[in-house]
């Protein structure tokens, strides 16, 4: 397989060749000698717990483009990063690469406390692979890009946390390199410093450099990478556009929550003694093979089937959509509205929102509902009990959607 | 395009390794300075401290086991005799159990970032040899003082003898340190190591009390050319040649040029071993660590 994007030259080399790579870490519950001896031969065997981290892993990275590595936590994205950098060896398989590469797993890796910054700065910049001269000729550049000021002959020690991440983000980018391997890196210092990388990492692109950056955010993957590579459980999952890579990537991570809530499920619910219960949310309006596509502008529906121990003379609900980051988008219920459910007797009721023109942007999307009493004291909540999918749009990013007219002079 | 694999094979192997690390000469000389100038940061003393270790440690041999247990009979400028062994010893006492540690020392380094893992124990051999460098020098200071001073052209077995130390470091050090990066151990392996070998060649006592003790008990022949040719021994010879003066020439064992010569070539036999070794456990450094 190769990932050959459509803006890039059709016959671009690859940089980076990944054939049939597996890696396997052997785990030890006991390392101390008494341990060994005691588990000595077959029986020691038993003690030992092989994981896969990497299963049967190849593809080919053009030069050029800039790959996002997506999955789940513990999918084995980082293991490939490090066997891509030639950190870890792989157990079966190998790795091919050309050029110079720059790995920023952790930032200020080579950093060492007691010397200055610019003693830091002509360390890292050597372990990144650049020659004395090549430093001398980057190194004002390296400290205006940082910021660091007059601070650069101080021992990194007395540096803030931002100024250390920002010397060695400096370094890193004026490596000059041919492949860049960034691990979530991105996600320190302030936003006006997270612009400035981004801004560096767009320059790269430009620059014609290869990029492959591990990434939980689909929003980033969408906006700097232009193909996407998912794993799971240390296979490739999907290889292909960063849009529908981010799609399979939420669909795993819906398999894998909806697991996670059944474990759960039994232990919460039995807990909350309440008079009024939610037993299903559901989305009237949604299309689409799983039934739960929502057009952009299209009208929804949002069910609450709430079940009543008691008779209730006076209730309310509120009910919100959630972004996967937790970021709320909108959210409405009774008591904003200054109405109220009731007399409702005991046994199921179904509440129902109707939103029209929904104008949301292309994403995925969850319900939460909760009900309460009439003073408003809850009695039960129902966490993304749905989940809605808007198509994505190239066109544009975010969480709303309009339809920009674009025009000059 | 290059494998990024690290090369496990016997042979080739090797060279590729020795050319990167010489492609990354220039990382050598910084991590060298950095255990350099790091070392005795927001000490008062300082470099000072390089000094104090030694002239103690020459104190109390001299002390204890030439004046009090009788070991400076029969050998003149007992004081030099020490110091000179003292000196080399510290070399190779130093820069192994430094570079034994070194990869676990260097490990966020070493879990982030690709560089040819040897450069770490290489540096710290490196940085010892700083020290060294400011041990010889008050060496010779020492022995102009007291009034022999080592300007004769014996000086020239100083040069066999550092090489001698310095392939074995490289050898042994790059084993160590891959090991320890497996089994914690063999730090505390290399200390008793390091003391064994101290008393094991003849730095507070002459060799020809060796070879004495050797012929009361009739020792096998074999043991005391074991004792002898061990590069440790060697070396310390090496250094008496060049800088005790006083010393005659029926306290050195015969040949021992040829001695040192052989020493050297299995020790560059040992490097290479040792370097293999260290290229194949290298590839699981990472997640060990």
């Amino acid at each position: 397989m190769s990932l050959h994007s459509e803006s890039m030259v059709e016959n671009a080399p690859d940089i980076v060749t990944i054939e049939n790579v597996s890696k396997t870490f052997t785990i030890r519950k006991d390392n101390s000698l008494k341990e060994r001896v005691v588990t000595l031969g077959r029986r020691g065997r038993v003690h030992q717990e092989s994981f896969q981290a990497l299963k049967d892993v190849s593809f080919n990275i053009p030069a050029g483009t800039t790959i996002g590595l997506m999955g789940p936590n513990g999918s084995g994205k980082s293991t490939l990063l490090k066997v891509i950098g030639g950190i870890i060896d792989p157990s079966a398989g190998e790795v091919r690469r050309r050029g110079r590469l720059a790995a920023l797993l952790e930032l200020g890796a080579g950093f060492h406390p007691d010397l200055s910054g610019r003693d830091n700065v002509y360390l890292n910049a050597a372990i990144l692979g650049l020659s004395r001269a090549e430093t001398d000729a980057e190194f004002d550049s390296i400290v205006a890009f940082s910021e660091i000021g007059d601070f650069i002959d101080t021992q990194v020690k007395f540096y803030s946390s931002g100024m250390y991440v920002r010397l060695a983000f400096a370094v890193a980018v004026h490596t000059d390199p041919d492949l860049l391997l960034v691990d979530e890196v991105l996600a320190v210092g302030d936003e006006a410093f997270q612009r400035k990388c981004m801004d560096k990492i767009r320059q790269f692109q430009k620059e014609g450099r290869t990029i492959v950056l591990v990434s939980h955010s689909a929003a980033q993957v969408m906006e700097v990478c232009d193909q996407g590579v998912v794993l799971s459980h240390g296979e490739v999952m999907f290889i292909g556009s960063a849009a529908e890579a981010t799609k399979v990537q939420r669909e795993i991570l819906e398999g894998r929550r909806n697991e996670v809530a059944e474990e759960s499920a039994g232990l919460e619910h039995e807990a909350a003694p309440a008079a009024a219960t939610i037993t299903k949310i559901a989305v009237q309006g949604a299309t689409g093979e799983h039934n739960d596509t929502v057009e952009r502008g299209g009208e929804v529906t949002i069910e609450i089937h709430v079940t009543c121990d008691v008779a209730l003379d006076h209730w309310n609900s509120s009910v919100s959509v959630d972004t996967p980051n937790g970021q709320q988008v909108f959210g409405t219920g009774t008591r904003r509205n200054a109405t109220s459910h009731g007399p409702t007797s005991a046994g199921e009721t179904i509440l129902r929102y109707k939103l029209p023109e929904l104008n949301l942007a292309g994403g995925q999307y969850f319900i939460n509902a909760e009900v309460s009493d009439g003073d408003g004291a809850p009695l039960d909540a129902l966490w993304q009990g749905a989940m809605f999918f808007v198509p994505m749009e190239f066109r544009q990013t975010g969480t709303v959607y309009t339809e920009a007219v674009i025009s000059e002079g | 395009m290059i494998s990024v694999t690290s090369n496990p094979a016997w042979f080739g192997g090797f060279w590729r390794s020795v050319r990167s690390i010489v492609a990354h000469r220039q990382l050598l000389g910084l991590l060298v300075r950095r255990d350099i100038k790091s070392r005795y940061k927001d000490s008062v003393l300082g470099l000072l401290w390089t000094l104090i270790n030694p002239i103690v440690q020459l104190i109390v041999y001299w002390a204890v086991m030439g004046q009090i247990l009788g070991a400076a009979r029969g050998i003149e400028d007992f004081g030099i005799y020490i110091f000179a062994g003292l000196t080399i010893f510290g070399l190779f006492s130093e820069a192994l159990s430094g570079a034994t540690s070194s990869i676990v020392a260097n490990s966020g380094l070493v879990k982030k970032v690709y560089v040819p893992r040897e450069v770490f124990p290489l540096a710290t051999l490196g940085s010892s040899m700083f020290t060294f460098a400011v041990q010889l020098v008050v060496l010779f200071g020492a022995c102009i003082v007291l009034g022999s001073a080592p300007f004769t052209p014996a000086l020239i077995w100083f040069l066999p003898s550092v090489v001698l130390i310095v392939i074995y470091v490289a050898a042994l050090g790059m084993f160590m340190s891959a090991l320890n990066v497996y089994l914690r151990d063999v730090q505390y392996l290399t200390q008793i190591f390091l003391m064994l070998s101290l008393w094991a060649s003849p730095i507070v006592y002459g060799w020809t009390m060796v070879l004495d003790v050797f012929q009361r008990f009739h020792v096998p022949a074999w043991l005391l050319e074991v004792y002898t040719n061990n590069p440790v021994t060697l070396a310390v010879l090496g250094f008496h040649k060049a800088f005790w003066v006083a010393g005659p020439a029926d306290q050195y064992p015969s040949g021992l040029g040829l001695r040192m010569f052989i020493a050297c070539v299995a020790g560059l036999v040992l490097l290479w071993i040792g370097q293999r070794v260290f290229a194949r456990l290298q590839g699981n450094f990472a997640q060990e660590l």
